[in-house]
C-alpha cells in the first residue's frame, strides 16, 4: 500500500497528504493569477517593439548590472554575518538577529530615506566622504547598489543563519578535534553543509535586488541609464503608456523567472 | 500525476468562479447605504481641498467626503479600471483627456486653478540660484520631475521657451519626490510648483523666474459619469469654483480663472 502510494507520487520519499493539495493550489493560484491577469493585458504585437525601446534596454541593462553587483556584495558581506550571528558567542547576540531584520519590515522609501540620512550630502557618512573624497554617492548607480543590498541582504541572511543553526556544530567539532584549522572548517565543513541555502539566499536576493523600488527611487533618484532600474522605468512609463508599463513588466517577470529556474535546482541540490 | 490534473482543475474552476463573482458585483450597481462623496483629487491639491472637504461636509448635513489625494494619472487609472468615484480633479488637462476619451467624464471639465512653476532651494540656497538660468551652471545639482509627468513636462517647456538646457541629477516621479531632494539637501534645486513651495514653505525657499509663464499648467475637475452621487458631485465642483474655494485656492498658491 505504501510503496504503491510512493510509487504513484514519483517514487521519492514520502506522498504529500491530500489536504495540503487544497491550500497549495489556492497559495499557487495567489501567485500565477496575478500574473495571467498581466498577460491578459500585454498586446503581444506591439510587445517586441515597447521592450526593445532605447530606455527600456537601458533600464534592463542597469537592472541586471546592479542586481549582480548587489547579489555579490551580500554574499561577501551577509554570508559572514550569517556565520557570525550563527556561530559566534557574544552578548546581545539576540538582539544582533533581530536589527539584522529592519530593513525587511522597514518600507523601502523609509529605508532610502535612512541611507540618504546617512550617505547623502548632509548625512553624517556622506558629508565625510564628500570633505574627504570629494565623492558624492546619491544620483550615481552606485546608491542603486547600496539601496539593493540594503532591502536585500537579509534574505541571504536569514536563509543562511537558519541552516547553519539547523545543521549544528557537530561536524565542525569533529573537524577541529581532528586538527583541522577554524579556517579550514569553514571551507570544508561549514561551507559544504549549507551550500543549498546559500543558493536560495542568493536567488532570493537577487529577485528582491531586481524589484527593489522604493529605497532606490528615494535614495538614488531617477535618470536613465545611470539610476532609472527597470522597476523605475515601469513606474515612469506609467504615467503614460500604460501598456508599455506592463509589457515592461512582463519583462522583469521573465528575467526573475529565467533567473531563478537557472539557479534554483542547482542551489537546491548543493552545486551552486 | 492524476493529482497534478486534479489541482489544476481546482485552480481553473477557483478562475471561473472568482471571474463571475467580480462580474456579477461590477453590473449590479447597488445603492450605496450612506451618502458619502468620493472624490480623486491631484497630490498638490491637498491642503486646499481638505479644508473645502471640511465646508461641504458642514454645508451638507449627513454627507461624509471621501478624498483620495495622489499622481492625476493613477487617478485616471483607477477610474479607468471602474472605481466609483463622483468627482475627478487631474492636475492636468492631459489625464482629464485620458478619462474623458472612455466617455468617463459627464458634461465637459472646466479649468478651475492653473499653476506654475518655481525653483525651490534649500533654505540656506548654497548655490546662490537667482534664476532659471543658473540652473544650468556647472556644478549645480538640479533635480526635475520626469518629462512623463506634469511638472516634468512644465520643465521640458521652459527649457524649449529659453534655450537653456538642464542636466539633472534625477528626473523625479513626481512634485514631492523633488521636495524631498531639496528638503534633504541632496539638491541645489529643484523645479516645483509654486503650491508645493507654498506648502512646504519652512523647510524650502522659493525662487520665482519670469519665463515660468511659458508652461501654465491649467487644473480641470469634472463630475465622473453616472456618479452614485451626481447632484453632490455638482454642489462639490460648484464650491471648488465659487468665492470660498476660490479663497482656499489662492491661499496656497494657485491662480484661479
Amino acid at each position: 500500500m505504501r510503496s504503491a502510494r510512493q510509487a504513484r507520487s514519483g517514487g521519492t520519499g514520502t506522498s504529500v497528504p491530500v489536504l495540503l493539495w487544497i491550500p497549495a493550489v489556492v497559495a499557487l493560484a495567489l501567485v500565477v493569477l496575478p500574473i495571467v491577469g498581466l498577460l491578459t493585458r500585454t498586446r503581444l504585437a506591439e510587445f517586441p517593439s515597447l521592450v526593445t525601446s532605447e530606455s527600456a534596454l537601458a533600464a534592463l541593462d542597469l537592472s541586471v548590472r546592479t542586481a549582480v553587483a548587489s547579489t555579490v556584495l551580500c554574499l561577501v558581506l551577509g554570508g559572514p554575518l550569517a556565520v557570525v550571528l550563527a556561530r559566534a558567542r557574544i552578548p546581545g547576540i539576540r538582539l544582533l538577529r533581530a536589527v539584522v531584520l529592519l530593513p525587511l519590515v522597514l518600507p523601502p522609501v523609509v529605508g532610502g530615506l535612512a541611507l540618504l540620512y546617512l550617505l547623502g550630502r548632509n548625512g553624517f557618512a556622506g558629508k565625510t566622504i564628500d570633505t574627504i573624497f570629494d565623492v558624492r554617492i546619491p544620483f550615481t548607480t552606485v546608491a542603486v547598489v547600496i539601496a539593493q543590498t540594503f532591502v536585500a541582504m537579509p534574505f541571504l541572511v536569514v536563509a543562511l543563519e537558519g541552516a547553519l543553526r539547523t545543521a549544528g556544530e557537530r561536524y565542525e567539532v569533529v573537524a577541529a578535534t581532528l586538527g583541522a584549522r577554524p579556517w579550514t572548517v569553514f571551507r570544508r565543513v561549514t561551507v559544504p553543509l549549507v551550500l543549498p541555502a546559500l543558493g536560495s539566499g542568493l536567488v532570493l536576493s537577487f529577485a528582491r535586488a531586481l524589484g527593489e523600488f522604493g529605497a532606490t527611487i528615494t535614495f538614488a533618484g531617477s535618470l536613465q541609464g545611470v539610476t532609472r532600474t527597470l522597476p523605475l522605468e515601469v513606474y515612469t512609463l506609467g504615467e503614460t503608456d500604460v501598456d508599455g508599463a506592463v509589457a515592461l513588466s512582463l519583462v522583469l517577470v521573465i528575467v526573475a523567472v529565467v533567473v531563478i529556474a537557472v539557479a534554483r535546482p542547482r542551489a537546491v541540490e548543493g552545486r551552486l | 500525476m492524476k493529482k497534478l490534473v486534479a489541482a489544476l482543475a481546482v485552480a481553473v474552476l477557483t478562475t471561473a468562479l472568482t471571474a463571475c463573482g467580480s462580474d456579477g458585483e461590477g453590473g449590479g450597481g447597488a445603492p450605496p447605504r450612506s451618502r458619502s462623496l468620493t472624490v480623486l483629487a491631484a497630490a498638490s491639491l491637498t491642503e486646499s481641498f481638505t479644508v473645502l472637504e471640511k465646508s461641504f461636509e458642514a454645508a451638507n448635513e449627513g454627507v461624509d467626503v471621501k478624498i483620495s489625494f495622489g499622481g492625476s494619472a493613477a487617478l485616471a487609472q483607477q477610474i479607468i479600471n471602474g472605481s466609483e468615484v463622483d468627482v475627478f480633479a487631474s492636475a492636468d488637462e492631459k489625464n482629464m483627456a485620458k478619462v474623458t476619451a472612455e466617455s468617463l467624464i459627464d458634461g465637459e471639465p472646466e479649468i478651475f486653478a492653473t499653476n506654475k512653476l518655481m525653483i525651490a532651494v534649500p533654505p540656506d540656497n548654497p548655490a546662490g540660484i537667482a534664476s532659471f538660468a543658473d540652473l544650468a551652471r556647472p556644478g549645480v545639482t538640479v533635480v526635475v520631475c520626469a518629462p512623463q509627468v506634469p511638472c516634468g513636462s512644465a520643465a521640458e517647456k521652459v527649457e524649449q521657451a529659453t534655450g537653456v538646457t538642464l542636466a539633472p541629477a534625477s528626473e523625479e516621479q513626481d512634485v514631492k519626490a523633488v521636495l524631498t531632494k531639496v528638503q534633504a539637501g541632496e539638491a541645489d534645486a529643484g523645479l516645483v510648483y509654486v503650491t508645493d513651495v507654498n506648502s512646504a514653505a519652512d523647510k524650502v525657499k522659493g525662487v520665482e523666474f519670469p519665463e515660468a509663464d511659458k508652461a501654465i499648467n491649467s487644473y480641470p475637475i469634472a463630475v465622473v459619469k453616472d456618479a452614485p452621487q451626481a447632484d453632490l458631485a455638482r454642489e462639490f465642483v460648484k464650491l471648488v469654483r465659487g468665492e470660498e474655494g476660490k479663497g482656499e485656492l489662492t491661499k496656497v498658491g494657485f491662480t484661479v480663472p
